[in-house]
C-alpha cells in the first residue's frame, strides 16, 4: 500500500505541473470530454415519457461507444420529479457546478421555461428533446434554445389541416383547462376551416369522463379532436370505447396520445385510431430503422416517439461537437454547428428554422397490428411538407 | 330548437344523474376504507391510494395470468388485504401514538416507496381491460345508451354499502368499530382488543381499496400513481360526510359525485344563456372544477364536523 502512496507521490509535482499547463492555455482549444446535464422527469405517474427520452439519449451515446461529437461523454442524470423549482435547481446545479457543455431532457414545458433561463444567461446551449412551447419559437425565442422535436402546436395543426382536406363536416374539441390545452386547441383551428360544435375544457388531472362523454354523445359530431396527455388521455380512451361512442363518432388525437406509451395499458381498444406526428416506427429510413432495433434490443420493448426524440437529441449533440472539433467553448461556432444539423435524424430529413424550431413533415398514422400481432402506429400519409410555425416571424434572434 | 333544449334533453339529464351516481359510487369504494382508518385509528393514511394502486395493478396481472376477470379480481381482494395487514403491522402500527404531521409524513413517504416498488415489479403502466361481456353499451330505456361496465359499478357500490351497513351495525365487530371510532380508551376499557381490530379494519379498508382499483381499472389508467390523484377526492368526500362514518361516507360519495357531475356538465351551458360567450368559456370550466370544493366549504360551515360525525 505504501510503496503506491510513495508512487502516487512522486508523480504529484508532474501532475500539478500539468494540470495548471492545461489551466493557463488560453484559449483553451479541444475540450477533453463532452459534459451533458440530462434533466427529466424520471419519478412519479408522468415517469414513462422522461424514462424513454433517457434510454434512447444513453442508448445513441452507447452505440457512439460511449462519445459525443469524438469525445468521452460524461451524462449528468437528474429527475425533476415533475416540479419546475426542482427542475431550475438542477439546472443551477448542471451550470454553476457541474460546469456542463449543454443541457437536455426536459419533458414538460412548465418545467423547461423555468430551467432554461439559467442556462441562458451562462450561455449554455439548451436541446430540447421535447417541448418547444410557442413563446421560444416567438418574441422569446434565444440563440442557446434549439429543438430536436416539433413546435408544440404541430401536431393539433395537422389534425386540423388533415380535417380540412378530407371534408370533415364537425368537429367536437376537448383538452384540459390549461395553457397548453388551449394551445393546442387554438393550433387545430387554425388549419380546419369546417364547423366547430363544441370546444370544452376540463379540469387538469381528471379522472372520469362520463360528463363529458354524454355531452358529446347528445352534440353527434362527426369527428371528435381530443387532446389529453398522459394519465387523462389513457383514461378517456378507455371510457369513449366502453361508452360506445367509437361506433359513431371518430376520435382523432395527436401522437403523443396514442403511441406505445398508451397503446401498452390500453390494449385493443386503440386499434383503428388516427392521429398525427413527425415520426412513426414505420418510417422507412437507414437512422430509424437502426434505432428502432437498436432499441428494442437493449430496452426489450418498442420506443416511443419521446424516445425518437431522445434520440435525435444526443445525434445532433453528437454532430455539432464532431463538427466544432469539440472546441465547445466557440459558442458561435456552435451554434452555427447546431443549426446546420448535420445528421441522419430517424424521422428523415429537416432543417431548423430561424427560430430553432423544425422545419419537417408531418405524417398521418394510424394504430393497426405488425407482422407479430403487436400494435403499433403505422404511417398513412403525409398532412404537412416541410411545416415550421406560426410564430417564428415574432422572433429576432441575434 | 334553441340550444338549451338539445342540451338539456331529458334523457340526458337522466344520464348524467347516472353518471354523477356512478362517479360518486366509486368513490364511495375507496372513502369507506379510508374513514374507517381515519375515524377509527385517528391516523391519517395517505397511503390509501397506493394500496388502491397496489389493488389495480394485482387485478391487472392476475386477470392476465387467470383469463378471467372475476376470477382476478377476486384473488386480488384478499392478497391486497393481507398486504395491507402487513404494512399496519410492520410500519403504520407505530404510528399511532405520534401526531397527524408525522402520520403525513411517514404516509407520504410510503406513497413514494410504494411507487418505486411497484414500477420495479410492474413497470410503469399495466393493460386492464373491461371483459367483453361488458365492453359495449346497453340500452337501458329507448334512446339512452349506458355503458354496462358502468352499470355494474354502481351495482356492486350498492351492494358493498349495504353490506357494510349491515356489519357496522347489525353485527358484534360492528358494534367494536363503532365503539373504537366514538371513544378508543373506553372501548379498550370494555375489553375491545384494538390492536386486533385496528389490524383486522385495515385489512379491511384495504379489501375495498383493491376492490375499488380492480374495478375501476378498466376505465382508469392502471398506472403508477394513479393512487394520488384520487385520494384527494377521496378525503373531500370524508371531510363532507364527517370522519368516521359509514353513512356519512356514503351520503358524501353520492353528493361529490352528482355535483361534480353535474356541475361539469351542465355549468358552462347554463353560463352561455346567462352570460356573454367569453365570459361563460372562461368561467364555466374553472366554476365547474371547484365546484366540489365550494360544496365542502358550504357543508363545514353549516356541519363543522360533517354530516354525520362519528364523534358525536
Amino acid at each position: 500500500m505504501w510503496i503506491n502512496c510513495a508512487r502516487i507521490k512522486s508523480l504529484l509535482p508532474g501532475l500539478s505541473a500539468l494540470l495548471l499547463g492545461i489551466a493557463f492555455s488560453i484559449p483553451v482549444y479541444a475540450a477533453d470530454k463532452v459534459k451533458i446535464g440530462f434533466i427529466s422527469t424520471l419519478s412519479g405517474p408522468s415517469a414513462g415519457l422522461g424514462v424513454d427520452i433517457r434510454d434512447a439519449f444513453l442508448l445513441a451515446v452507447k452505440l457512439n461507444g460511449g462519445k459525443i461529437g469524438g469525445l468521452p461523454a460524461e451524462v449528468i442524470i437528474g429527475d425533476d420529479q415533475f416540479k419546475p423549482e426542482v427542475g431550475k435547481q438542477l439546472a443551477e446545479k448542471n451550470i454553476k457546478l457541474d460546469k456542463v457543455d449543454f443541457l437536455t431532457g426536459i419533458v414538460f414545458s412548465n418545467i423547461m421555461l423555468a430551467a432554461v433561463p439559467d442556462a441562458f444567461a451562462s450561455n449554455t446551449f439548451y436541446v430540447s428533446p421535447n417541448a418547444a412551447p410557442s413563446p421560444m419559437a416567438g418574441a422569446q425565442c434565444s440563440p442557446y434554445f434549439f429543438a430536436a422535436s416539433w413546435p408544440n402546436d404541430a401536431y393539433h395543426e395537422a389534425a386540423g389541416e388533415y380535417s380540412t382536406t378530407k371534408g370533415v363536416k364537425s368537429v367536437y374539441l376537448l383538452a384540459p383547462n390549461y395553457q397548453a390545452g388551449k394551445d393546442s386547441l387554438a393550433g387545430f383551428k387554425r388549419f380546419y376551416k369546417g364547423k366547430i360544435v363544441d370546444e370544452v375544457y376540463t379540469k387538469l388531472g381528471q379522472i372520469d369522463y362520463s360528463a363529458e362523454l354524454a355531452q358529446i354523445r347528445a352534440a353527434k359530431p362527426e369527428v371528435l379532436y381530443v387532446f389529453l396527455p398522459g394519465g387523462m388521455g389513457i383514461n378517456f380512451i378507455k371510457q369513449f370505447v366502453a361508452g360506445g361512442l367509437s361506433k359513431d363518432i371518430r376520435l382523432f388525437v395527436p401522437g403523443f396520445s396514442s403511441d406505445q406509451d398508451v397503446i401498452r395499458p390500453v390494449g385493443d381498444s386503440m386499434l383503428g385510431l388516427f392521429d398525427t406526428a413527425h415520426w412513426a416506427l414505420d418510417l422507412d429510413n437507414p437512422a430509424n430503422k437502426k434505432f428502432v432495433a437498436e432499441f428494442e434490443k437493449e430496452y426489450k420493448r418498442l420506443p416511443s416517439l419521446f424516445a425518437a426524440q431522445g434520440y435525435d437529441t444526443a445525434l445532433l449533440i453528437d454532430a455539432a461537437v464532431r463538427d466544432v472539433k469539440g472546441k465547445l467553448d466557440d459558442k458561435a461556432a456552435l451554434r452555427k454547428a447546431l443549426e446546420a444539423a448535420k445528421f441522419q435524424s430517424v424521422r428523415g430529413a429537416f432543417k431548423f428554422n430561424s427560430n430553432h424550431m423544425p422545419i419537417q413533415n408531418y405524417y398521418l398514422r394510424v394504430v393497426g397490428k405488425d407482422s407479430q400481432g403487436r400494435l403499433v402506429n403505422k404511417t398513412m400519409g403525409t398532412v404537412f411538407k416541410d411545416r415550421g410555425d406560426a410564430y417564428s416571424q415574432d422572433c429576432n434572434m441575434k | 330548437m334553441p340550444p338549451i333544449a338539445v342540451f338539456m334533453s331529458s334523457t340526458l339529464v337522466l344520464e348524467q344523474l347516472l353518471n354523477g351516481l356512478q362517479f360518486g359510487l366509486m368513490l364511495f369504494l375507496l372513502a369507506a376504507g379510508l374513514t374507517l382508518v381515519f375515524g377509527i385509528m385517528d391516523m391519517i393514511n395517505l397511503a390509501h391510494g397506493s394500496i388502491y394502486m397496489v389493488g389495480a395493478f394485482l387485478a391487472a396481472s392476475l386477470v392476465n395470468v387467470t383469463g378471467s376477470f372475476t376470477l382476478g379480481v377476486l384473488l386480488a381482494i384478499p392478497a391486497t388485504a393481507v398486504l395491507g395487514m402487513l404494512l399496519e403491522i410492520t410500519v403504520l402500527r407505530t404510528l399511532y401514538q405520534r401526531d397527524h404531521l408525522s402520520q403525513v409524513l411517514a404516509t407520504f413517504a410510503l406513497i413514494l416507496i410504494i411507487n418505486e416498488v411497484v414500477r420495479i415489479i410492474w413497470g410503469s403502466d399495466q393493460p386492464l381491460n373491461t371483459p367483453t361481456a361488458l365492453s359495449g353499451p346497453v340500452e337501458i330505456i329507448p334512446g339512452l345508451l349506458y355503458p354496462s361496465y358502468r352499470l355494474l359499478i354502481i351495482a356492486v357500490g350498492f351492494v358493498v354499502a349495504l353490506v357494510l351497513y349491515l356489519i357496522v351495525s347489525r353485527t358484534r365487530v360492528g358494534m367494536q368499530i363503532r365503539a373504537g371510532a366514538s371513544n378508543r380508551e373506553m372501548a379498550t376499557v370494555m375489553g375491545v382488543d384494538i390492536r386486533r381490530l385496528f389490524t383486522w379494519v385495515f385489512g379491511f379498508g384495504a379489501a375495498l381499496a383493491a376492490l375499488a382499483g380492480a374495478l375501476l381499472g378498466p376505465l382508469l389508467a392502471v398506472q403508477v400513481g394513479m393512487g394520488e390523484n384520487i385520494l384527494i377526492l377521496t378525503f373531500v368526500v370524508i371531510v363532507i360526510g364527517g370522519i368516521g362514518s359509514i353513512r356519512g361516507a356514503f351520503l358524501g360519495s353520492l353528493l361529490v359525485g352528482l355535483v361534480d357531475t353535474l356541475g361539469r356538465a351542465f355549468l358552462p351551458t347554463l353560463l352561455r344563456e346567462i352570460a356573454t360567450a367569453q365570459v361563460a368559456s372562461a368561467v364555466g370550466p374553472a366554476l365547474a372544477s371547484i365546484s366540489i370544493y365550494l360544496l365542502m366549504v358550504i357543508v363545514l360551515v353549516w356541519k363543522p364536523t360533517g354530516l354525520f360525525p362519528a364523534r358525536a
